[in-house]
């Protein structure tokens, strides 16, 4: 065919491309929508399966939980905490490494964000709706939970605007609400190409349809759309940053000795996005082998995370350096002793684990061998969520297990429940998520598109185009043809 | 007039790229059509522009709502505060507007983000799940790999003859009129 049909991008986009540059605006569509409603694999099935039995291990547990109180779980004074508060901000991390993809790499301009976004929006707001279940379930009572909100009672009663756990009412909530919205406006478009697909049947085309709103991408429609979208991102940037800030100040707000320190803010920011990135990895790797999205989650794609994953993970080991210094030089014989419990005490085991994984583990991120092996990368990211959880437990669990009166010291075990109802979540998680993987887009169909074109057109063929009058390259049905081959 | 005759609700053209349909919408607008819109697969860049759309008070609307909603979020807590049920803590002042602030700034991004959304909807009309347009052959290509442009009848320069000249000479795939 003719010279210009050859591939046209940029010297560092073709060694290592956020996309594979033999897509079109038709194969990269057909390439995601393809997954959806794809015939049910073994794979999807087992997945989905064990999931599936998490969650009703979930639904067993809580049942448990609210048939005989708070009691079945390992709590008392002085760990009043436990697992239960160990999870919520476990899995609330897990949710900020997608809106940090979604809001800020936009923002920033990072294209290496257009592929990952949707699946990690989908995660942000699946860890979010498991992470909420644990303040209500905890409070006792769960089911008098609206208590915490502002509304017109009998009791004449306001609550308390200036404690952090009020705050972290208002700051979860309009997380998941603005996530919500965030994501289903992306949503929209894509919605709409898969109301547009003749080979779908007339169910999922009017399901669809319904949910697409009636898109039809009038210009003047993507003009409002993209500011929204960007004015969506910038409201979203700074929800990464407060909502763990938020959840760090529960602690801070707290004397307990070990908790009582202005780190936390900063430090638990870092560590949600750490967390978060360590799952975008554990799902991407999994989600691109079986459904062959090695085109467009490319090795630049966990390149990247695996880069930001150490960048925070060292965030994280210079908050443990921080914290352990400051119970030092506090010279309060209280901090200088939750800090040598916490070290040699008889939670050594999680601490030195910590340690291993969220300081050791992520060094191997230094080597470009290891950021590109997916699933070595993969085991690393698995031990980093296992490490972050561990941190969680040390600050929630080992913190209030040793605070300021000797005869109150007292050791905290976690019972089966509280591990069903951490079990249970995970199955919750996974649940929502295969569904999500089956039913929409896990990648935005638009925006990839806006990346072909954007890619394609860098190199200066729209100027070719205008002189030979031809169809662009990147639309070109012969290299359709060479994309399949 | 009888309700069965079918009225024209304009003209179609069908480009195969971003480049050519922005080239179309320029000489359209040059042209003189006011009523002219074009439907693409993913937004391109300057094509509103085009068309002579330049601005939408979205960004107006997010910003009153997220004004808004942080007066909303910090009256609240001063209103409970101060006023509704005072509480004297040991002398500490009952207006302690810093402890206010997460409340105040998370309702300020709750109403801006519901906003943006809403607004972009309300004003693109949308919800509204069938259009005329919808009824151009290979419409539903327009969110795959295709893109229309659209002469519409209420243009005052408005002829099925003309229109269909002339995006037939911007290079149209095809052509079709589309009725209401």
């Amino acid at each position: 065919m003719t010279t210009h049909l050859v591939p046209v991008f940029p010297d560092e986009d073709r060694r290592d491309p956020v996309i594979n540059p033999h897509f079109t605006y038709g194969t990269s569509t057909d390439k995601i929508t393809g997954v959806v409603h794809q015939p049910v694999s073994a794979a999807w099935l087992f997945g989905f399966g064990i999931s599936f039995l998490g969650l009703m291990l979930f639904n067993f547990a809580v049942t448990w939980l609210l048939v005989w109180g708070v009691g079945v779980w390992g709590i008392d004074i002085p760990v009043g905490w436990g697992l239960a508060i160990t999870n919520f901000v476990w899995w609330i991390g897990i949710g900020h490494a997608g809106t940090f993809i979604s809001a800020f790499l936009l923002l920033l301009r990072q294209e290496w964000r257009t592929s990952i976004n949707r699946f990690a929006e989908a995660m942000t707001l699946f860890a979010v709706a498991c992470a909420g279940m644990f303040p209500l379930l905890h409070l006792g009572r769960p089911w008098l939970f609206y208590f915490v909100f502002p509304y017109p009672n009998t009791m004449d009663l306001w609550p308390q605007f200036r404690s952090p756990l009020i705050w972290d009412v208002f700051a979860v909530s309009t997380y998941f609400t603005v996530s919500l919205v965030f994501w289903y406006v992306g949503l929209i478009p894509d919605l709409a190409t898969l109301r547009d697909q003749k080979n779908r049947s007339l169910l999922s085309r009017k399901v669809y349809g319904f949910l697409a709103l009636g898109w039809r991408g009038a210009s003047r429609h993507w003009h409002r759309y993209h500011k929204a979208y960007l004015l969506l991102a910038g409201l979203a940037a700074p929800l990464v940053v407060s909502v763990h800030s938020v959840v760090g100040m529960d602690f801070s707000g707290g004397i307990v000795p070990g908790w009582h320190s202005t780190i936390f803010p900063p430090y638990f920011v870092a560590g949600a996005i750490y967390s978060g990135f360590a799952m975008v990895v554990a799902l991407a790797v999994p989600m691109r082998a079986i459904y062959g999205l090695h085109g467009m989650i490319t090795n630049k794609h966990l390149d990247n995370c695996a880069k930001l994953m150490l960048v925070t993970g060292l965030i994280v080991c210079y908050g443990y350096y921080t914290e352990t210094f400051q119970g030092w030089y506090s010279g309060s014989p209280y901090e200088i002793g939750m800090m040598h419990d916490r070290w040699f005490g008889p939670y050594w085991p999680a601490w030195w684990l910590i340690i291993f994984c969220n300081c050791v583990v992520p060094q191997f991120f230094w080597s470009y061998r290891v950021r590109r092996s997916p699933w070595l990368l993969f085991v690393l990211a698995n031990f980093i969520q296992l490490g972050m959880w561990l941190e969680r437990f040390v600050i929630v669990c080992q913190s209030l297990h040793h605070d300021y009166l000797p005869s109150k010291w007292a050791m905290y075990y976690p019972t089966i429940w509280d591990w069903a109802t951490l079990a249970g979540t995970i199955g919750l998680f996974f649940t929502l998520f295969f569904l999500f993987c089956r039913y929409l887009p896990v990648i935005a169909v638009a925006e990839i598109r806006e990346l072909v074109h954007k890619k394609a057109s860098a190199e200066g063929t729209a100027a070719a185009v205008r002189r030979t009058g031809m169809a662009p390259p990147w639309n070109d049905p012969q290299r359709e043809v060479n994309a399949h081959e | 007039m009888s309700k069965h005759v079918p009225k024209i609700y304009g003209v179609v053209g069908e480009f195969s790229s971003a480049e050519a349909i922005l080239e179309a919408a320029k000489h359209a607008t040059e042209a003189g059509y006011t009523h002219a819109e074009a439907y693409t697969p993913f937004p391109v860049e300057g094509l509103a522009e085009a068309l002579n759309f330049y601005r939408s008070p979205v960004a107006l609307c997010t910003l009153l709502a997220g004004i808004l909603g942080g007066a909303t979020g910090f009256f609240m807590c001063w209103y409970a505060n101060v006023i509704s049920y005072a509480w004297d803590v040991g002398g500490r002042p009952r207006n302690s507007w810093p402890a206010w602030i997460p409340i105040t700034f998370e309702l300020t991004v709750l109403f801006a983000a519901l906003t943006a959304a809403i607004s972009m909807l309300v004003l693109n009309g949308l919800p509204r799940l069938h259009h005329p347009i919808f009824e151009t052959p290979h419409f539903t290509d327009a969110s795959r790999d295709r893109f229309f442009l659209c002469i519409e009848a209420k243009d005052p320069k408005f002829t099925p003859e003309t229109a269909t000249t002339f995006l037939t000479h911007q290079g149209a795939l095809a052509v079709s009129e589309v009725m209401e």
